[in-house]
């Protein structure tokens, strides 16, 4: 069982996003990189999938400039045996098509049963470029994963959609996208991160996969404009003594000013 | 401009967020819409869309797509779209809108603008507002030089209109072929007791670590109750193992825009307030003067929220009973 497993790094979710210069992409400036949250769960599971059969191999995958080469040696030091950069120095924003492509094209001569995504990309939250790399590259999906059993040449997988889940059978070979409660990811062992350093990863360069979405030119969605979320009102503190009064002011508030009840 | 929606049915029961994604073409495009609605006897339904703007209902009413399939809906949403031509397509992000856009937009080599809070057209262009870094930022996005333009919408942001009067829609049945999936849904398993899912609900009532331990959740339970709510939580709380993930609001959880977010002994981490940031009306009850929460609040209350939740429960039912 040999896993594909896509991977973007992000800020940190607890950076505080500021604007850069040009007013349409964040300033980079301060921002701690990590490998997106949900990808984790992804890279967690195809471990986990080659541990207990014994065999086959975790391939890592990442578009982005030379910081995400960081992303793909974190992933080694968990486990993954190999990895692939696609390096887009230079290309300040890919959208999500673009993306898949690149990951389908730089993904090609491979032979991988399962191929992982989160179920967003912490950032941009689009959830768009796992199936959309399902479609380019012919395969099945399941997203957002929660529980996963492999068959014999299929799989079984619940995926979590409002307020209940749905048991999915798929063939092999698949793409699913994880989602948080699918497993707890593990963390680098000092081993682990010494036996990185040794761990080839294999370098395309994005300008040479023949992904049109790579000009901004022929992107299929842009950014026009980046802004902070307007700020919101001072709030109003209800006297907070007596708590029989102080739930009736709030109930009160509630219908009569915000008129929400 | 020609718009097609997509329009989710569970059950025999059309989505509200569909409802406000066809509510929002034809307003958008000056006029009714086309429609597409894939299911098993759905074909029923198809007249309850003219009030909402669909003009024509392209209906895929199948046995084979009694549940949800990648294959078959978006075969359908793709069936529906040879048909009309249309310039943009409209999909609720819902759960299945998350997974039938992506499918539908590379096959048509183009893009999507997911999970879109606003949007409007510039000319023949749509132009949109997405939250991005979890509702830290926003972004106003469009679709470059994509000829078909997509555009995912949040539910609960845009308001589902129905028009009295309007004419019955035209309804058409289409023809897929063969649709069998890959990927089969074989049952739907109800999580917990049927609940109201954060990402879908209208007021969200959450606990933190303020509520000190899951054996106390019948405290928040009974507030969410008397607002009919949705339950949310902390990242804390789910990670501590007090309740399912399926509650989490934040970054890593469900980011929501409800009409009305009770937060209860949440301090309000920079991701839960990215999460919940954008809803309309924020009450925190605290007892930290500090907490960060109280930056995005309307309403808050500093104290412990043992005896205060309770109290509010109560003058909430008080005032619904008059």
């Amino acid at each position: 069982m040999n896993s594909l497993v896509c991977i973007a790094y992000v800020p940190d979710t607890e950076t505080k996003i500021k604007i850069g210069a040009d007013g349409k992409s964040i300033d980079e400036a301060d921002v701690k990189w990590i490998v997106s949250p949900y990808d984790e769960f992804g890279l967690e599971e195809a471990l986990r999938i080659k541990e207990k059969k014994g065999a086959g191999t975790v391939t890592v995958l990442s578009v982005g400039p030379e910081r995400a080469k960081t992303g793909l040696r974190e992933c080694l030091a968990r486990g993954a045996d190999e990895a692939i950069w696609v390096d887009a120095t230079g290309i300040p924003y890919l959208d999500a098509l673009g993306t898949a492509k690149a990951l389908a094209a730089a993904a090609k001569g491979g032979s991988y049963d399962l191929f992982w995504f989160g179920q967003k990309g912490v950032g941009y939250d689009e959830s768009l470029v796992g199936p959309m790399f399902a479609e380019l590259v012919g395969v099945p999906h399941v997203g957002s994963v929660i529980q996963l059993e492999m068959g014999d040449g299929k799989l079984t997988a619940h995926r979590e959609i409002e307020g209940a889940h749905e048991v999915v059978e798929c063939a092999i070979p698949a793409v699913l996208t994880a989602q948080k409660g699918l497993n707890e990811p593990r963390y680098a062992s000092l081993k682990g991160i010494m036996a990185a350093k040794k761990k080839p990863i294999a370098e395309k360069k994005l300008a040479e996969l023949g992904v049109p979405e790579a000009d901004p030119a022929h992107a299929k969605t842009r950014w026009r404009k980046l802004e902070l979320p307007p700020a919101r009102q001072a709030v109003k503190l209800v006297p907070a003594d007596d708590p029989a009064a102080a739930g009736k002011e709030l109930a009160r508030l509630l219908r009569e000013e915000a008129k929400v009840i | 401009m020609k718009f097609l929606v997509f329009i989710e049915q569970r059950d025999g029961k059309i989505r509200k967020a569909s409802l406000e994604a066809l509510s929002l073409a034809r307003k958008l495009g000056g006029g009714p819409a086309a429609a597409v609605l894939p299911g098993k006897g759905v074909t029923a339904l198809a007249k309850d869309l003219g009030a909402y703007g669909a003009g024509t209902v392209y209906v895929a009413d199948r046995d084979d797509l009694a549940l949800y399939s990648n294959k078959g809906y978006v075969g359908a949403l793709d069936a529906a779209a040879a048909k009309c031509s249309p310039d943009a397509v409209l999909i609720a992000a819902t759960a299945m809108g998350k997974d039938v856009a992506p499918r539908f937009a590379a096959r048509h080599d183009v893009s999507a603008l997911a999970d879109v809070m606003d949007l409007r057209a510039e000319g023949d262009r749509l132009v949109a507002w997405r939250p991005v870094y979890s509702g830290k930022a926003r972004a106003e996005v469009d679709c470059g030089v994509a000829k078909l333009q997509i555009a995912t919408t949040r539910p609960n942001v845009f308001a589902a209109e129905a028009a009295a009067g309007a004419p019955a829609p035209a309804v058409e049945a289409l023809d897929l072929g063969d649709v069998s999936p890959r990927a089969k849904v074989l049952r739907v398993e109800t999580s917990e007791s049927k609940e109201l899912d954060v990402a879908e609900a209208d007021v969200i009532v959450s606990g933190g670590r303020g509520i000190k331990g899951p054996e106390n959740w019948p405290v928040i339970r009974d507030l969410q109750e008397a607002l009919g709510a949705a339950l949310g939580a902390s990242r804390a709380v789910v990670d501590a193992g007090w309740i399912d993930h399926q509650h989490q609001v934040g970054q890593t959880g469900k980011v929501v825009s409800p009409t009305l977010y009770v937060a209860c002994g949440i301090s309000g981490a920079i991701q839960h307030l990215a999460g919940m940031g954008t809803s309309k009306v924020i009450v925190a009850i605290n007892k930290d003067p500090e907490a960060p929460i109280f930056k995005v609040a309307t309403y808050g209350v500093v104290a412990d929220l043992f005896p205060v939740v309770p109290e509010f429960a109560k003058a909430v039912r008080a005032l619904k009973h008059e």
